[in-house]
């Protein structure tokens, strides 16, 4: 019987002949934690770990990039909680300078197809954009992680999405997502393992599927699961044969077909993901900030087509501009190449990496009343502070900062 | 050591005559008691904001067990609310489904919770004594799901890390 490829990655981590609905112990190549949340690992394995609480050191480590450096005392606590404990056992961290922890684990080839990696971080399941198993889980079950190597999981049902057709130029990977939320909601993958194939995703960049798989989570999805393509086997210097794909015979519990042939920019409005709209019906919305970044659309690619988009061009009067690039490895590219100036020029607030303006205040909150719109993946009420968040691609993001209401990157051009 | 056939009465939680669905943390443990972190003063509160059935704490006997309808335990990650059940002595839970986390928290405390996926309430009488098999999966006569080899391990071990203990 052929098998769906969370199966396959399973089975290779000593999950047996399992399929889905199956409850399993499986073996995770990469055991992480991060400063949210982060501290509690430390305190269960203080508090049950006995005398040999961590498995492999080189395969656990701490990543922060929540609240970095910290800005409240609380996070401040915990953070130093965690460097005390990781030094006494020898485990590495990426520290508030390193950047969003799933971008890490990418960009250091320790996430690569077919691993596995779980963590606190409820946006790990982004490993799917590599053909790798990823799941954000609590503190007991990562403390366990830990300790053994192994969290018990119950493979989920798989279900396949066959995207039809090629965007409109100017699309993104993050509209395509949001034509998904759009089409499925938060309850229709529920659960699932869900495997995306197409034209479109034979194509995309590692960037465009790290944003594409990202939003998982916010369909309810356990994981979205893309079959590593030439760009991302390439990325990470493997060959077809290292990788890990799904059977041509696998069964799927559910197959459907999404049209995105011409697909506009859409948007995202409050108040949550899936309510979703083409942005040119949204073209009187005036707006007071935007917010480039996340691990949605922090990328290295993410930040140069930003600066191209604004280079020569000003932010509007009255809207802040807040970019956060992902990682310190993307900021250094961008500064060594001059893109830096090009944001900086253009009115652009540019912080530190990490998470931004998903996390709490890195980059400042929205006040009572004020519109945003973002790159990132929520915009439920409170998560970004008061105001009322819409999600977009860069594109949106940038034209929108430079009329100062929200605009399509197609509207750049006539400026 | 822990046995997978256990007897005892079923609290059937029914309201006009269906199983009831949806009972939250917040109906299970409720957050104006989250502070306490001594489990031996959790099962007072257990249920105390499930209209019907808030003096379940008073009555229930250790060796009670529970029946309910879909999305039992949905709500907040609360361990709490796993934690009172195991105070009083309540022996398992069965439901027609479970919120992700308070199973996920149910099985790694090594509480059972077995699913019955077209349980009715008119399948039982309230507090009748029912022998319940989690081994095979089956409460009284009827069919319920047994239990997966990792719940098995993990209630066997009494708890998730002391399962950790035995992979030595």
């Amino acid at each position: 019987m052929g098998r769906t490829l969370i199966e396959k990655i399973i089975i290779a981590h000593g999950g047996g002949e399992c399929t889905g609905g199956d409850v399993v112990w499986m073996d995770i190549d990469n055991r992480s934690a991060r400063d949210f949340a982060g501290a509690n690992v430390v305190g269960n394995l203080e508090k049950y770990g006995g005398d040999s609480p961590i498995d492999d050191p080189d395969k656990t480590f701490f990543t922060f990039d929540c609240n970095v450096p910290a800005n409240t005392i609380p996070y401040a606590t915990n953070q130093h909680r965690i460097r005390l404990y990781a030094r006494e056992k020898n485990l590495k961290i990426w520290d508030v300078n390193a950047g969003i922890g799933s971008h890490v684990v990418i960009e250091e080839g320790l996430g690569k197809p077919g691993t596995t990696t779980i963590g606190t971080d409820s946006h790990l399941n982004i490993m799917g954009s590599v053909g790798a198993f990823g799941q954000g889980m609590g503190d007991v079950d990562t403390a366990f992680a830990f300790k053994s190597g192994k969290v018990w999981f119950q493979v989920p049902n798989s279900v396949r999405v066959t995207l039809k057709g090629m965007p409109a130029p100017g699309t993104e990977a993050k509209d395509v997502a949001l034509a998904m939320l759009k089409e499925f909601g938060s309850h229709t993958l529920l659960g699932k393992s869900v495997e995306v194939c197409g034209e479109w995703t034979d194509q995309a960049s590692l960037s465009d599927c790290i944003t594409f798989s990202s939003l998982g989570t916010e369909m309810g999805a356990i994981i979205i699961l893309l079959a590593p393509n030439q760009n991302v086997l390439d990325a990470f210097g493997m060959k077809k044969e290292e990788a890990i794909y799904a059977d041509a015979d696998a069964t799927y519990e559910k197959e459907y077909v999404l049209d995105i042939s011409n697909l506009e920019p859409h948007l995202a409005a409050p108040p949550n993901p899936h309510n979703v709209h083409p942005v040119s019906e949204y073209k009187e919305t005036a707006v007071d900030g935007v917010f480039i970044g996340s691990c949605t659309n922090g990328t290295y690619e993410d930040m140069a087509y930003a600066a191209k988009l604004l280079k020569g061009r000003k932010v509007a009067d009255g809207v802040m501009l807040k970019v956060v690039p992902a990682t310190r490895k993307t900021w250094t590219r961008l500064l060594h190449e001059g893109l830096l100036a090009d944001l900086f020029d253009a009115g652009a607030i540019v912080s530190n990496a990490g998470c931004g303006g998903c996390a709490s205040g890195q980059i400042g909150m929205t006040g009572l009343q004020e519109i945003q719109v973002s790159t990132s993946n929520r915009n439920f009420t409170g998560k970004q502070g008061k105001g009322d968040t819409y999600l977009a691609g860069i594109g949106t993001a940038v034209a929108s900062a430079v009329f100062g209401r929200i605009a399509t990157v197609h509207e750049l051009e006539e400026v | 050591m822990a046995s997978l056939h256990l007897k005892g009465r079923l609290w059937v939680l029914q309201r006009d005559g269906e199983l009831i669905s949806d009972i939250d943390t917040d109906m299970i443990f409720h957050n104006q008691y989250l502070a306490i972190t001594d489990i031996s003063k959790m099962g007072q509160y257990s249920f105390d904001n499930l209209n019907g059935f808030k003096d379940f704490a008073q009555l229930a006997k250790p060796g009670d067990m529970i029946l309910a309808g879909d999305n039992f335990g949905s709500g907040s990650s609360r361990q709490q609310a796993v934690d009172c059940f195991r105070c009083l002595g309540v022996t398992a839970i069965i439901a027609r489904s479970y919120g992700a986390i308070y199973k996920r928290n149910a099985i790694n405390s090594a509480f059972p919770v077995i699913t019955m996926q077209d349980a009715k309430a008119s399948d039982f009488k309230h507090l009748e004594v029912v022998v319940l098999d989690m081994d095979k999966g089956i409460l009284g006569e009827k069919k319920a799901e047994s239990m997966s080899g990792v719940q098995k391990d993990i209630f066997f071990a009494g708890g998730l890390f002391e399962y950790a203990e035995t992979l030595k």
